[in-house]
């Protein structure tokens, strides 16, 4: 029978593996599984029962929806540990080289593949000339696979024609799957822990966004693999350009608050990431630091990273390296900013001046094209800002700006969730601190690569902690190895029947809880939005925001903040998560918001328990604690993880220690070059 | 910049029970408007909540009557500009129109090969699953880009 808004239809379904999302992660993870699940049909006959279920459409879905005009993370003649020693380097020395050294050593298969499947992918000739994705193919240039050289945007970036990028990947994901185990416009926003053992994952439930349909899964495994989170702090524009957003505007955080409530083990939630971009647009900057070499000015004309340099040296070792992290460059830029220097430049006129000198008329032509496309393939909002101020880059200067603090896993950012490492890299099998959660697993491995430490309950991309730089094609490979670790477990578990440890009827009780609300209430008043009996989720949203920003060292302190501000923050989030359970939603795309903000609530109260539990600065220019305004390498140069109890409510904090298995040593020789 | 649709050119493709521009967007902006009870134009889809829009572009490229536009963040941009898209099967062409009037193009590639085209597993091998822990994926033998790495770096091994 069909559901209604007052009575929804519950739809039950059994599964082996259960993908949740739809982005790089979950598409890698859906290509390698189903290939895997043939080998096991193969040998064993039996067939494994998968699904995917992404809350949008997978052709335009997750954080690479829009496209990009590079990939970040390949790694052609590089050594896998130069890879997790640069990783390290940019997040102040507290990653996990086993996770990063893994990813370092497989993503080029994914680039390969992407370029076999459509990508066009940048080509040098032998005179050194470069020809884009789709003329060095006319060219008869190689593949990457087949000894083509990419087009370096840097030392780890290559250059793309990428506007079709998500659409190809998703493309090739949909064709492994089969367009029978694709559930779109499904939002999954809870997971089951098993009845028998509280510490398993037993399935996911979720909704439709398109019907009145309420969908729980049973399963043997899940990959929560739903992004990073984004609008956790008021944005910078608060008006239509709040969906501007650097980070795509519907993660929302739904990866780390739903592994937190199933009991799983997050880590450096405390990071965070604050991109210096151009500003409003949020346009990238990469492409010109790295391929036009452009230079950051103050408004008189001044190298502020040549000019603060000795700031620095107020962060051993860190702040010798031959590159800094991107916190400590935002580090000498806010020096800046709050000594009335600004506004900050791009200094797009000299840089193209510079490559003018030395190009063909042809070839400025192409360059101009270049710096346009680098905006058309993946932040068209900053062609807008060009176009409404008539900017021309090489006529106008335009302005950067740190943004508002963003939460992920993949780009430059390491909080997420603590999972299973490989076990050849030499990584800990013990743990030398004592107060860590007894049932909890010690060491980095566990058994199953990409296992978080609940039972069955894998993670990707923005979900794995710790470790950061994977981008786009990282998060592909990353699903791919979960994937691996998935089709083991299934298999090592083919006898297990997860049973849930609540009813469906109150999984979908709680689902629905803001449409009840509405039902209930919606007629007490004449206005619509203004009912004391419920809040909107957008009124949410904005209270969350302003407690953030104003207490947990957003844009409003300039990213500042300290012991007695945490405290604020955490008992006004506190009445947010109680007043959370009066959210109405008055349709299917309010309920859809709804739950989404639940999920940065959770999110932010992860964030703020483990600033307060840190008492040090780890991310200088990122965020500070000036009640502890340093890096404290003896006392803290380890983990921050956490757990939470959902009965209680309560976070736990607790350290890890860090382990070096490759030499860190070597990035902080003098730089030479 | 968020998207607006134009009131003459969409269809609501044709009757169906779903737009394109529903089908596509990442953060379910779009929305038909059946009986015109919302926006007074019955079977026209709109941006349900525009300061939501990731600018994204994605209901753009895909509408089938070319009916999508986007008119720039009012809270940020100076009107008069525009950024407009043609997504073809291999290319996608730019137009761009400055406040003051200047006009320029831009044709990318997009893919190279058809679209629909992709052979997921076509000559890719089946593993063993006796191979399930060893680094790296099922197409190591076959894509060329596993980098075993200097045992060397690995200090604790």
């Amino acid at each position: 029978m069909a559901g209604t808004f007052e009575n929804p239809e519950i739809v039950q379904e059994d599964l082996d593996i259960l993908l949740i999302g739809g982005g790089m992660a979950c598409c890698g993870a859906a290509y390698e599984v189903m290939r895997w699940a043939d080998a096991v049909k193969a040998e064993t006959g039996r067939e494994l029962k998968i699904k995917l279920v992404d809350k949008a459409a997978m052709d335009r879905s997750g954080a690479v929806a829009q496209g990009l005009s590079a990939i970040n993370t390949y790694l052609g003649d590089l050594d896998p540990a130069d890879y997790a020693r640069m990783v390290s380097n940019d997040l102040m020395g507290i990653t996990r080289d086993d996770l990063t050294y893994d990813l370092g050593r497989t993503v080029d298969d994914s680039v390969h593949l992407f370029e076999e499947w459509g990508l066009p992918i940048w080509k040098t000739d032998a005179d050194g000339v470069r020809h884009d994705g789709a003329e060095s193919l006319r060219e008869g240039l190689p593949a990457l696979k087949d000894g083509g050289k990419p087009v370096r945007s840097g030392k780890w970036q290559i250059m793309i024609n990428g506007e079709s990028y998500k659409w190809i990947v998703a493309e090739a994901a949909k064709k492994a799957l089969g367009l029978d185990r694709v559930q779109e416009r499904v939002f999954i926003v809870h997971l089951i822990n098993d009845k028998n053992d509280p510490n398993r994952v037993a399935g996911a439930a979720g909704f439709s966004v398109r019907e009145n349909k309420i969908y729980i899964y049973k399963a043997k495994t899940v990959l929560l693999a739903a992004g990073g989170c984004v609008n956790l702090f008021r944005p910078r524009s608060v008006g239509e350009g709040q969906g501007r957003t650097w980070y795509a505007v519907w993660n929302a955080g739904s990866t780390y608050s739903m592994a937190a409530e199933a009991g799983a083990e997050l880590t450096m939630m405390e990071n965070r990431f604050v991109p210096a971009r151009f500003k409003d647009g949020y346009g990238p900057v990469g492409a010109w630091f790295l391929l036009f070499k452009a230079k950051a000015v103050n408004a008189y004309g001044e190298d502020y990273m040549a000019k603060n340099k000795e700031l620095l040296n107020d962060y051993p070792p860190y702040g010798q390296a031959a590159v800094p992290a991107s916190c400590l460059r935002n580090h000498l830029m806010l020096k800046e900013m709050k000594d009335g220097h600004g506004p900050i430049y791009m200094d797009t006129v000299s840089a193209l001046a510079r490559l003018r000198d030395t190009l063909t008329p042809k070839e400025v032509k192409h360059l101009e094209a270049e710096a346009w496309e680098d905006f058309l393939d993946m932040t068209l909002g900053q062609c807008g800002v060009w176009v409404g101020e008539n900017i021309e880059p090489e006529k106008k200067m335009s302005e950067l700006m740190p943004t508002e603090p963003y939460l992920l896993g993949s780009h430059s950012g390491c909080c997420g969730i603590w999972v299973s490492g490989p076990t050849d890299l030499g990584a800990p099998t013990t743990e030398e601190y004592g107060d860590i959660p007894a049932h909890l697993p010690k060491g980095w491995n566990w058994g199953y690569r990409s296992m978080t430490t609940v039972k069955g309950l894998f993670t990707a991309g923005d979900g794995v902690g710790a470790s950061g730089h994977k981008f786009s094609s990282g998060s592909h490979a990353e699903g791919r190895i979960a994937a691996k670790g998935m089709v083991k477990y299934a298999l090592d578990n083919k006898d297990l029947k997860p049973e849930f440890d609540e009813t469906p009827e109150q999984i979908a009780e709680a689902i629905w809880n803001p449409v009840r609300n509405f039902l209930q209430y919606k007629d007490y008043s004449t206005a619509i939005d203004v009912n004391p009996n419920y809040i909107t989720p957008r009124m949410l949203q904005f209270r969350l925001q302003k407690i953030m920003d104003e207490y947990v060292a957003g844009v409003a302190t300039y990213y500042n903040t300290n012991d007695k501000m945490l405290a604020v923050a955490e008992e006004k989030l506190a009445f947010l998560k109680e007043d959370s359970l009066k959210m109405r939603a008055k349709d299917l795309h309010e309920l859809l918001r709804a739950w989404e903000n639940y999920h940065r609530i959770l999110t932010a109260e992860a964030h703020m328990k483990h600033i307060e539990f840190r008492e040090e600065s780890r991310y200088p220019g990122f965020y500070y604690r000036t009640d502890k305004n340093f890096v404290d390498e003896k006392n803290w140069h380890c983990f921050v993880n956490s757990i939470y109890d959902k009965k209680s409510h309560k976070w736990t904090c607790f350290k890890r220690k860090h382990v070096d298995l490759v030499d860190k040593s070597k990035l902080f020789k003098a730089a030479a070059h | 910049m968020p998207t607006f649709v134009r009131t003459e050119k969409c269809d609501g493709c044709k009757g169906q029970d779903k737009t394109a521009c529903m089908y596509i967007c990442p953060h379910d902006l779009m929305k038909l408007d059946k009986d015109g009870s919302e926006t007074g134009h019955p079977m026209r889809a709109f941006n349900q909540e525009p300061d939501q829009c990731w600018e994204c572009y994605s209901c753009v490229k895909i509408c089938p009557q070319g009916a999508i536009e986007a008119r720039h963040y009012a809270d940020i941009v100076p009107l008069g500009g525009s950024v407009q898209p043609m997504r073809g099967s291999d290319s996608i062409m730019w137009t761009i129109k400055f406040r003051n009037g200047t006009i320029k193009r831009f044709k990318f590639p997009i893919r190279t090969t058809p679209e629909g085209s992709i052979d997921a597993f076509g000559g890719k091998p089946l593993p063993k699953l006796a191979d399930l822990e060893k680094a790296g994926f099922f197409t190591r033998d076959v894509m060329g880009g596993f980098r075993a790495g200097n045992p060397a770096e690995l200090i604790r091994k």
